[in-house]
């Protein structure tokens, strides 16, 4: 590639909707992810107790079980969101780009 | 294909052999007449074989043999990283640590699974539109060849071989319980299958065993699943309840256990599982045999559903081995050991549940799981020293002949180094090994890929040496901690207290690429930071990118 094309594409305001766009939504996405993630892993490493409430009733199912399965489910959840709009939305945008830049 | 013919000749020979010379003794060991489910094992074993074969005719390039050549759609796709991902540490593994510490064993699952959508948010889509199917090809984009190469042929194969070993005595301890024999003979049927399969398949074979074994293990796991529910008139509360009637740790199951005891380990755990899924080299590959990004993405897509679903299989499993194969004598000797070794829950409880012929076909999609991820596997390790160290250093001018035949050795070397290995770690847990995979992978290739993508001021050699620091660090520390001082070593006190050290090792790799890029001021570095806007452009938008990967 060169330089006149990496200027040109640059200048695309496509391409710049297409990057600001798609960041933030992945950094989003992962963001939430980590946050989730790493709270579950900080309660797991400081706060251990609280995953060993049994709130059911008299059922013996802890707190920490539905939390995980829960976790592996909003992790499905998040890569829906995503495929979804990369699907539709970012893969319209490039192609915009790439039929400007050839 | 005649040396094709010749190995599994060989191998059958030997696994038929041995099982009928200890059919007397399997028979005590499960319990019942096991001729049933060992015939189901080499049926199946042989089912593999052929599709192999009938792939090995089809690969006839590089692009081929690595990439399945780009023709695999979305779905399927999704089906074959599920059963990259679904291996014996997954099943065994996690099962197994659901039955001896509960609650711990979902921590695991959780960590390979998140791992997976951060992937994709942030990486998955540059790496496609780059159009490279390795980690190193994605790093020298705009690295200095030579140096990065070797780096990264260094890291890759290390990570592959820890993953290696896990699967290794996963399948040892399978084909032990199954046929008797001794683990070490086990190990080393297990290696001379695994390496006549991958030299002669290549990754069309293994993305095609993958698909099918996908859906016989979940088909599998469901049903064992929902068998030890039915017992229980499918109330989780009933089986749950047994279990933790039946287990020593009473209604602690559900509480964190003492695998994660100390907080370090538990926050190094996160960051190792999460962050190492990015950095394993068979994984990275599966975005490339798709033929356009949107299959792509929603292989990835169906993955997560399909290894998510599983992983909640996994817990039930482990609660009905415990409530149904603990303290079940047909499942131990007269000391108390349960046959097999400790990773074999899933497989007895499989028995207890179904009987021999579901025993026979459990155990056979197990094995043909771990045969195609350690396929993957042994591939990814094949392709770094073939195509890194040998196409890209040592001789430049290679042809894709010559490129193809020193990928078939190393793969021979490879397997080797792997039935050693396997041996010596016979007795750890697989789901812990895979977890020091990722943590090695997580120190040594992650950052290094990240940072590549996301930071323009980095070089060669920030790159080289803080992975390299990542990598050795990792290595040592893992080296010297408990499990493997103390318990493969024989050493009496482990000199680093953590069973997990990814939260030292991956700030070292990244204060080490930070610290050395920035102090970097050589002629090479200029043209490293000079790079990146060229290969940012293309990551985002897949401009410039060849038409072989997009076919």
């Amino acid at each position: 590639m060169d330089q006149s094309t990496i200027d040109r594409i640059k200048a695309d305001p496509n391409f710049q909707r297409l990057v600001k766009k798609r960041s933030r939504l992945a950094w989003t996405l992962s963001f939430a992810m980590l946050i989730v993630y790493y709270s579950f892993i900080l309660l797991v490493a400081f706060l251990p107790d609280v995953l060993a409430m049994q709130p059911f009733g008299d059922s013996i199912i802890t707190l920490g079980v539905p939390m995980g399965v829960g976790i592996i489910l909003f992790a499905f959840l998040l890569t829906g969101i995503y495929v979804y709009k990369a699907n539709t939305e970012f893969d319209r945008l490039t192609a915009a780009v790439r039929e400007h830049a050839e | 294909m005649k040396p094709l013919m010749i190995l599994i000749s060989i191998a059958l020979l030997l696994t038929s052999g041995t099982a009928m010379a200890q059919t007397a003794e399997v028979t005590e060991a499960v319990g019942g007449s096991s001729w049933t489910s060992s015939i189901m094992f080499i049926v199946f074993v042989i089912g593999t074989m052929g599709i192999t074969y009938w792939a090995s005719r089809r690969t006839k390039t590089a692009s081929d043999f690595y990439t399945a050549g780009g023709g695999i759609t979305g779905f399927q796709n999704g089906l074959a990283i599920s059963g990259d991902y679904m291996s014996a540490a997954s099943f065994l593994g996690i099962t197994a640590l659901v039955y001896t510490s509960g609650f711990d064993g979902l921590i695991y699952s959780i960590g390979f699974l998140v791992g997976w959508p951060v992937i994709m948010f942030i990486m998955s889509e540059r790496l496609r539109n780059l159009g490279k199917f390795t980690f190193s090809d994605v790093v020298s984009f705009r690295f200095q060849q030579v140096p990065i190469r070797v780096f990264s042929a260094f890291g890759g194969i290390t990570i592959v071989l820890l993953y290696l070993i896990a699967q290794m005595v996963g399948a040892g301890a399978l084909v032990q319980t199954l046929f008797g024999m001794s683990f070490e003979a086990a190990v080393i049927i297990v290696g001379i299958l695994i390496i006549g399969y991958v030299t002669f398949g290549g990754m069309l074979a293994t993305t095609w065993v993958q698909i099918i074994k996908a859906v016989l293990l979940l088909s599998g796991a469901t049903f064992i699943a929902g068998m030890s529910l039915y017992f229980y008139g499918f109330s989780l509360e009933g089986l749950f309840q047994a279990a933790a009637d039946r287990h020593a740790l009473g209604e602690d199951i559900f509480a964190v256990g003492g695998l994660v005891s100390d907080p370090i380990s538990a926050i190094s755990l996160g960051i190792a599982l999460m962050f190492g899924t990015a950095g394993l080299p068979h994984i990275l590959m599966r975005f490339f045999t798709v033929p356009s990004a949107k299959e792509a993405r929603k292989s990835v897509f169906f993955a997560t559903g399909f290894i998510g679903y599983f992983y909640v299989l996994t817990f039930i499993i482990g609660m009905g081995a415990i409530a149904f194969v603990m303290g079940n004598p047909a499942y131990f000797d007269e000391t108390g050991r349960m046959f097999g070794g400790d990773n074999m829950p899933a497989v007895h409880l499989a028995h207890a549940l179904g009987g021999d012929l579901f025993l026979g076909f459990i155990s056979a999609v197990a094995f043909a799981t771990i045969l195609a991820v350690v396929a993957g596997l042994t591939l990814a390790g094949a392709s770094a020293i073939s195509n890194d160290l040998y196409a890209n250093v040592i001789n430049k001018n290679a042809t894709n002949q010559q490129e193809m035949r020193v990928s078939r050795v190393a793969t021979i070397i490879l397997g080797i180094i792997a039935v050693l290995l396997g041996i010596a770690f016979q007795n750890q847990n697989i789901a812990f090994l895979v977890g020091l995979a990722f943590t090695i992978a997580a120190s040594t290739t992650f950052p290094v890929l990240i940072l590549s993508m996301y930071w323009h001021d980095m070089t060669t050699r920030g790159a080289v040496i803080g992975g390299s620091l990542g990598l050795i660090s990792a290595v040592i520390m893992v080296v010297l901690s408990p499990n493997v001082w103390v318990q493969v070593l024989g050493n009496e006190e482990a000199i680093v207290p953590y069973s997990n050290p990814a939260l030292f090792t991956v700030t070292i790799a990244f204060l080490g690429i930070w610290i050395f890029s920035k102090l970097d001021r050589s002629k090479r570095a200029a043209e490293d930071r000079r790079r990146f806007e060229a290969q940012y452009i293309r990551s985002q938008t897949g401009i410039g990118i060849n038409k072989a990967a997009e076919h």
